[in-house]
């Protein structure tokens, strides 16, 4: 899957920090830019640090990362204080909890976990208990993003998680799910069995998924969500994660994706780390997932495209294919999840009748005099 | 080289197209904009700013152009981005200056993490630097202004920028906006000074940009070891006077209004406990500027 944006210079960067030990000022101009943009310069700054490379840096650059680290450090205390206050307003409902993502590799103390860029935090709620987990954070203070009844709707019925939580005052969202893929998607990942291989923590109540399922989940979040920011992040998380693997895990990690019916997703996860970030993958495995992949026009086109999306557009030249790449794996990801009708009328709704929701833009009063 | 020595067609010409790098303090702004409007009011207050050649590392990146849409045209508006990111709703079109100086303020707020970043003006004179931090009613911009103007050195007027390390403050001068009634006193107090057009429509009234005198640039290198934390409260009318503030309250005030003192966490604690624990701290009335002055001058004799 080799092709020109092999040579993009972020990939490059996290395929071999090495590289950059002779990189010019005008190389790092951009880089660190993408970097910022993909939530990654507190990620290369602990690679570099590992390799004592950072030290050998122009001071310009160092300072830079530094920050990156310093703002990345604030996001793990607010994280580790948010789970805190999670644990001890759970802990007496008896409600088996488990963490996902970013969380837990945190909790975990997983190496990926260093210079992460924390966005929010996901819980996974057996189904039946979601109702009492809502009831009982939203009597300990969190509050519900204010959504009108469709979002509502939307989030309860068809999707796989309770519309975000936020305690006031905190910046952390909290997102509950049930299940890692909305009910009415093409996939039903059993949630059973990932409550039955769940891990405990030493030092938290709540447990973490088995690490095959960890890099399951991760693969699902890389080509099935709407939302492309992070996608680069989290391919860093699963190349991490395949790394971390020993031969005995990647013997189970294909029969495992076949009993959570996850096999497409892991064959996209591991073509694109493989291709983009040069993961080593036993051939095995390759041969095996071969199986899995979907015919060679849908792989060219899910290479193109995702490919697009994930890179971080060039801030001084940004190009409409990526726009449109986005845009067009922003509805695959929704076609993924809802039968055709559901999506006609979510797009429509979404297009024509609920007010648009944009980022919030602030007029700068903020800071100044 | 100096802004000023660019022919001011070569000016508006290379912020057309490939952009301009300056540098403000530590911080190196490459800025891009295609707005003729602004080119004229950069070469008068940014006249004393150094031009940086090449392609160098800049630290900050804006654009300033005017949005896609009707209203590139019709009651045209002029939006702010930064690496490829708009932060903030457009402004009026005419109002371009003021949205450069309130966007760079937050580029520099929410990102240079490697400075516990005060909300504070900070002087000095004679080797010694003094915090004005920012509080409702504290005038510390008018103040800052009129300081820089007999004497002192201006490091900024908006942020302190504190070194964790060895906690002196990094200068970072830049243009400072004068408000409302400042505009007049300022005018009045230091007929020399230079001072832009007046923007009617801001959120905070009417507003002109001071220039920074040149020495102030010049010695932009040169951090300061701060001996005085004085919070300014302007009372017209007032006899000037200073009274010394416990530590403990004014640790609680700047801690409180920082940008940035969350972000550090419990080193963040230190650098500023260590701050109080090696100035006087003061609360300073004052009704005059010629009198506010003195009393300063007083101060670090």
């Amino acid at each position: 899957m080799r092709d020109p944006t092999h040579a993009h210079p972020l990939l490059m960067a996290l395929r071999d920090p090495e590289s950059l030990a002779n990189a010019r000022e005008r190389h790092w101009d951009l880089l660190l830019r993408l970097a910022r943009n993909s939530y990654l310069l507190a990620h290369l700054a602990s690679r570099m640090e590992q390799t004592s490379l950072i030290s050998r840096l122009p001071a310009k650059v160092a300072t830079h990362l530094r920050a990156a680290q310093v703002e990345a450090d604030e996001r793990r205390r607010m994280a580790l204080w948010e789970i805190n206050r999670l644990e001890r307003a759970l802990k007496e409902t008896g409600v088996p909890v488990i963490l996902l993502k970013g969380a837990a590799y945190l909790l975990a103390q997983l190496p990926l976990s260093v210079g992460r860029f924390l966005s929010d935090i996901d819980l996974l709620a057996p189904q039946d208990k979601l109702d009492a987990v809502e009831t009982q954070l939203k009597q300990c203070g969190w509050e519900s993003e204010k959504l009108d009844s469709y979002d509502q709707h939307y989030y309860r019925t068809w999707m796989h998680e309770l519309p975000p939580l936020r305690y006031p005052g905190r910046p952390m969202e909290v997102d509950v799910h049930h299940t890692i893929l909305p009910r009415t998607s093409r996939l039903h990942p059993d949630p059973l069995l990932l409550w039955r291989a769940a891990r405990p923590l030493d030092n938290c109540i709540f447990k973490v998924l088995h690490p095959l399922d960890m890099a399951l989940h991760s693969a699902v979040h890389l080509c099935y969500d709407s939302d492309f920011d992070n996608r680069l992040r989290d391919l860093v998380d699963l190349d991490f994660l395949f790394r971390s693997f020993s031969d005995s895990l990647w013997d189970e990690l294909l029969e495992r994706s076949r009993r959570l019916d996850l096999q497409r997703p892991l064959c996209y996860a591991m073509r694109y780390s493989h291709g983009l970030l040069d993961t080593p993958i036993p051939d095995k495995v390759l041969r095996e997932a071969q199986h899995a992949t979907p015919s060679p026009i849908v792989l060219l086109v899910m290479d193109k495209l995702v490919v697009s999306a994930l890179l971080p557009p060039n801030p001084d030249h940004p190009r409409l294919a990526r726009k449109i790449a986005c845009g067009l794996l922003y509805l695959r990801s929704h076609w993924l999840r809802m039968p055709p009708l559901l999506l006609a009328r979510h797009l429509f709704h979404k297009a024509f009748i609920s007010p648009k929701h944009h980022d919030s833009l602030e007029q700068p009063t903020t800071l100044n005099n | 080289m100096k802004l000023s020595a660019l022919p001011p067609a070569d000016l508006a010409a290379r912020l057309k197209k490939a952009g301009l790098s300056l540098q403000t303090g530590p911080f190196t702004i490459h800025l891009q904009t295609p707005i003729a409007e602004l080119a004229p009011l950069l070469n008068l207050l940014y006249a004393e700013y150094y031009l940086l050649d090449g392609i160098p590392l800049a630290d900050i990146h804006v654009r300033l152009e005017k949005p896609f849409g009707p209203r590139r045209w019709w009651r045209p508006q002029v939006l702010f981005s930064t690496e490829g990111k708009v932060p903030f709703a457009p402004f009026p079109a005419d109002h371009a200056l003021p949205l450069l100086e309130w966007g760079l303020n937050w580029c520099v707020a929410t990102r240079a993490h490697q400075y516990l970043m005060l909300h504070s003006g900070v002087m000095e004179k004679d080797g010694q630097g003094i915090l004005f931090p920012a509080w409702p009613g504290s005038g510390k911009s008018t103040l800052c202004a009129a300081l820089a103007h007999r004497g002192w050195r201006l490091l900024s007027d908006e942020f302190g920028l504190v070194r964790p390390g060895d906690g002196l403050i990094e200068p970072f001068p830049r243009l400072i906006p004068l408000k409302n009634e400042s505009i007049t006193v300022i005018r009045k107090f230091a007929p020399g000074a230079v001072l832009g057009p007046i923007f009617p429509k801001t959120r905070k009234g009417e507003v002109a940009h001071m220039r920074p005198p040149a020495a102030s640039i010049d010695h932009a290198h040169e951090p300061v070891c701060p001996a005085h934390i004085v919070f300014p409260r302007y009372q017209p009318g007032v006899v000037p006077e200073l009274q010394p503030m416990p530590k403990a309250r004014a640790f609680l005030k700047l801690s409180g209004n920082a940008f940035n003192y969350e972000a550090h966490g419990s080193a963040g604690f230190r650098t500023i406990a260590k701050l109080v624990d090696s100035c006087d701290c003061y609360s300073f009335s004052y009704g005059d500027l010629d009198a506010a002055v003195a009393l300063m001058n007083r101060l670090v004799q």
